[in-house]
């Protein structure tokens, strides 16, 4: 009797277990999967358009989208915008086609309404061409049918800048509509500079702290967490401060005369801003990991390599450079990956020309509506990303990373 | 080849001297309070002494990886104070090897052979005699990682060997071995040492140890070398009481000097004569410390053996080839003898009281130094 006791103990073990993992499962899952998911899908698909107007695009599917659709398209579309209108739903469906091809939400609504207070009678064509002379562009009609897709490469296209001509050939957007790729790029760029220089201030910081006597190196630990435990937003306020026109070190230097008053630096609301306050706030995120991986590496070496007769600089980078790249590239990794998507500093300090990716993203989730297109440019983000970690792995193996 | 027998005489000439060397971390308490000593060339020099002695500390000076407060060191008769460690041509094996894990074993080799600016060729012809001396042929695509404690402290000693310097430190690099590794590693480099003919400073608080592989012990304590010489006069002609103490074992009487005789002494402890041989001159009254090997004392003296003292026998523990017979004499329970393992260990038994003795020569007097003589 005593066996199967033992087994149920067993069982009822593991089943705890996994209870007490559930809730952080369940937490990852709500939390994170989820929202990336429901992302990933909007970036993709969207269905609105599709489900508002099931019968014009019935309709415009056999439509060779060559030349103007039949009669019986002008009739069943035109119907269809009048019902929409008048349960106040055009409106959205509007605003969608409008991203294609632009004008088409006056288009829409302008010819809904004329055709509810004149109901034609059997030229449905006619009476569209005169409520709006674009419904005898062809461009009007191809815009219409895109728009009805539900899953459509458009946002990640939009996103890179390119679009569709009326084959359903890629093609470039025109020049005044390119923003997208030279702010990724911008984005890479920027984030590449913060990067390395965190990497250059907090190489030596690091070193100090893991090889300083065990006081003061807690002391510096210290300087470095201090500001890690201050919010963000104090910590980037606290650059308007310093940075801004009438700011402390503008003061500073047109009181010390190095400055003429009207030469005062324009150090915020720009790059410049963007740059000075987030290599400030990633900073400790590079000290941190360097620290970690440089503890571990013994003062010894340095010695050894001296008597085996390297110089100070040969022995740094035959010896110390090389063991603690885990760390550097833990840190890189770390700072970059935050920089990418980094939001609040720029919004407060980069002023217009300070932006990143993140803004314009904000921009489409806030502003613009545009889930879908906001939803792409995280996309390509998180695929960035997620490619860095491919490279990452090839080349220092992701068990190497270390951030403890 | 003749090249190379040219560095061999080269390194065989590296002469090192401390000349007054002191050491004060904060000014005030001094770590060396003055050390002078002389390595000769080839000489395979030991620093022994307990933790915290200085006998690191003189080694660290040597590499250039601390610098005296005062004093000088000479290479050769050259002052090197001025040269980084760099340039000091100096190998050195640390206690825990200190190899670069992310080098194979046959880059570590390389390593100093490359910041040299050596030509690929001739760095692996040197990498591949340095592994061959040390028996590691075929190890070198190895990691440190892979390796066991002794072939990566065997790595060391290559490393620290392979650009040829003149001078080859070691700090207690067996410490983290095994006693048979240990053992065999001490053979291993004593050999290596004697055939290369380079200048050894080894650092080590093991006595054994010291007494295997030195030409000369330096022992020190509280950061003064107390006596320098050969293994054989440490142990047979100790100059203080530390060296007696910590240098192989040994009995120490203490008493006073009664009377003075050319070089030998009598010296009252505990009631009871003894007359000893005096390593420096005592004067009559003074306080001595009287030195007796356990292997030189017998049981049951004959007449030639002038010292004789009863003793009651405490307790017999079995070595193997030899008994550790501990007997209280003069009311000290803490008088050793060792008698070598023969059949019937002359048939006494603990609780027994019996007699023993040993010769003058065999019994040294020190300076009694000790808080107490004073």
């Amino acid at each position: 009797m005593a066996f199967p006791l033992n087994s149920s103990l067993l069982n009822n073990r593991r089943l705890r277990a996994g209870l007490l993992a559930a809730p952080l499962v369940l937490f990852v899952a709500v939390t994170f999967l989820a929202p990336l998911a429901a992302m990933l899908v909007r970036s993709v698909h969207e269905p609105a358009v599709a489900r508002a107007l099931p019968q014009t695009l019935g309709a415009l599917a056999q439509w060779d989208g060559r030349e103007l659709p039949g009669k019986a398209v002008f009739r069943i579309a035109g119907s269809e915008f009048v019902a929409l209108n008048e349960r106040r739903a055009l409106g959205s469906v509007a605003t969608r086609v409008n991203r294609l091809e632009s004008g088409m939400r006056s288009t829409l609504l302008g010819t809904a309404r004329a055709l509810a207070a004149e109901p034609p009678g059997d030229s449905w064509r006619q009476a569209m061409i005169a409520a709006d002379p674009d419904w005898a562009e062809v461009s009007s009609w191809l815009a219409l049918r895109r728009a009805g897709e539900a899953v459509t490469p458009r946002h990640y296209l939009n996103a890179l800048d390119l679009d569709r001509g009326g084959a359903g050939e890629i093609v470039r957007q025109p020049e005044d509509r390119r923003i997208y790729v030279s702010l990724l790029l911008r984005t890479f760029a920027i984030s590449t500079a913060i990067t390395a220089i965190c990497l250059l201030l907090a190489y030596p910081l690091a070193w100090l702290l893991a090889h300083a006597r065990p006081r003061r190196a807690g002391f510096l630990l210290l300087l470095v967490l201090v500001p890690f435990w201050t919010s963000l937003l104090v910590r980037t306020t606290s650059w308007i401060v310093l940075l801004q026109n009438q700011g402390v070190i503008n003061d500073l230097l047109v009181a010390l005369g190095i400055l003429a008053e009207e030469q005062r630096l324009a150090l915020i609301y720009n790059m410049t801003g963007t740059i000075i306050a987030m290599v400030h706030v990633l900073l400790p995120f590079m000290i941190l990991p360097l620290y970690s991986i440089m503890r571990t590496i013994p003062d010894r070496h340095m010695q050894a390599a001296a008597s085996l007769g390297a110089s100070h600089w040969q022995a740094l980078r035959r010896v110390y450079w090389p063991q603690s790249l885990p760390g550097v590239a833990a840190g890189s990794l770390l700072v970059f990956i935050l920089c990418i998507g980094f939001y609040i500093t720029p919004a407060l300090v980069g002023g217009r020309t300070g932006q990143l990716v993140s803004s314009m993203i904000a921009y489409h989730m806030e502003q613009s509506l545009n889930w879908g297109l906001a939803a792409a440019l995280g996309g390509i983000l998180l695929l960035l990303v997620a490619l860095l970690y491919v490279i990452y792995d090839r080349l220092v193996g992701i068990e190497k990373l270390s951030l403890n | 080849m003749n090249d190379e027998g040219t560095t061999k005489r080269e390194a065989a000439g590296t002469r090192i001297e401390f000349r007054d060397i002191t050491k004060s971390y904060d000014g005030s308490t001094m770590v060396l309070p003055g050390v002078n000593l002389e390595i000769g060339g080839g000489e395979f020099m030991t620093l022994l002494g307990p933790s915290g002695s200085g006998k690191t500390t003189c080694l660290m000076i040597l590499a250039g990886f601390e610098a005296p407060t005062s004093g000088e060191i000479r290479v050769n008769g050259k002052r090197i104070h001025d040269l980084p460690p760099q340039k000091r041509d100096m190998g050195m094996v640390f206690q825990n090897y200190a190899l670069f894990p992310h080098m194979t074993v046959g880059q570590n080799l390389a390593f100093p052979l490359e910041v040299r600016g050596m030509a690929a060729a001739e760095r692996g012809r040197r990498v591949g005699r340095a592994l061959e001396i040390v028996r590691l042929e075929g190890f070198a695509e190895r990691r440190p990682g892979q390796l066991s404690g002794g072939q990566q402290q065997r790595v060391a000693i290559a490393r620290a060997l392979v650009f040829e310097p003149g001078v080859v430190l070691m700090d207690e690099p067996l410490g983290a071995l095994d006693r048979r590794l240990r053992e065999e590693l001490q053979l291993e480099i004593r050999s290596i040492q004697r055939e290369l003919g380079v200048t050894m400073v080894y650092v080590t608080h093991d006595q054994q140890e010291a007494m295997t592989l030195s030409d000369r012990i330096a022992v020190f304590n509280a950061g003064q070398i107390q006596q320098a010489a050969s293994p054989e006069t440490l142990y047979e002609e100790p100059a203080t009481e530390f060296v007696a103490r910590f240098v192989g074992d040994n009995n120490l009487l203490r008493g006073t000097v009664r009377s003075v005789e050319g070089e030998l002494c009598q010296v009252e402890v505990g009631g009871g004569v003894i007359e000893a041989f005096m390593v420096e001159p005592l004067a009559a009254g003074a306080g001595t410390v009287l030195a007796i090997r356990p292997e030189r004392v017998v049981l049951s003296p004959s007449i030639e053996y002038s010292n004789s003292v009863a003793a009651g026998v405490e307790d017999m523990v079995f070595q193997g080839d030899h008994w550790r017979i501990r007997v209280s004499v003069f009311g000290q329970s803490d008088f050793f003898v060792k008698i070598p393992n023969f059949i019937g260990q002359g048939g006494i038994l603990p609780g027994d009281q019996i007699r023993i003795g040993w010769t003058t020569i065999d019994c040294r007097a020190l300076a009694d130094n000790s808080p107490r003589a004073a």
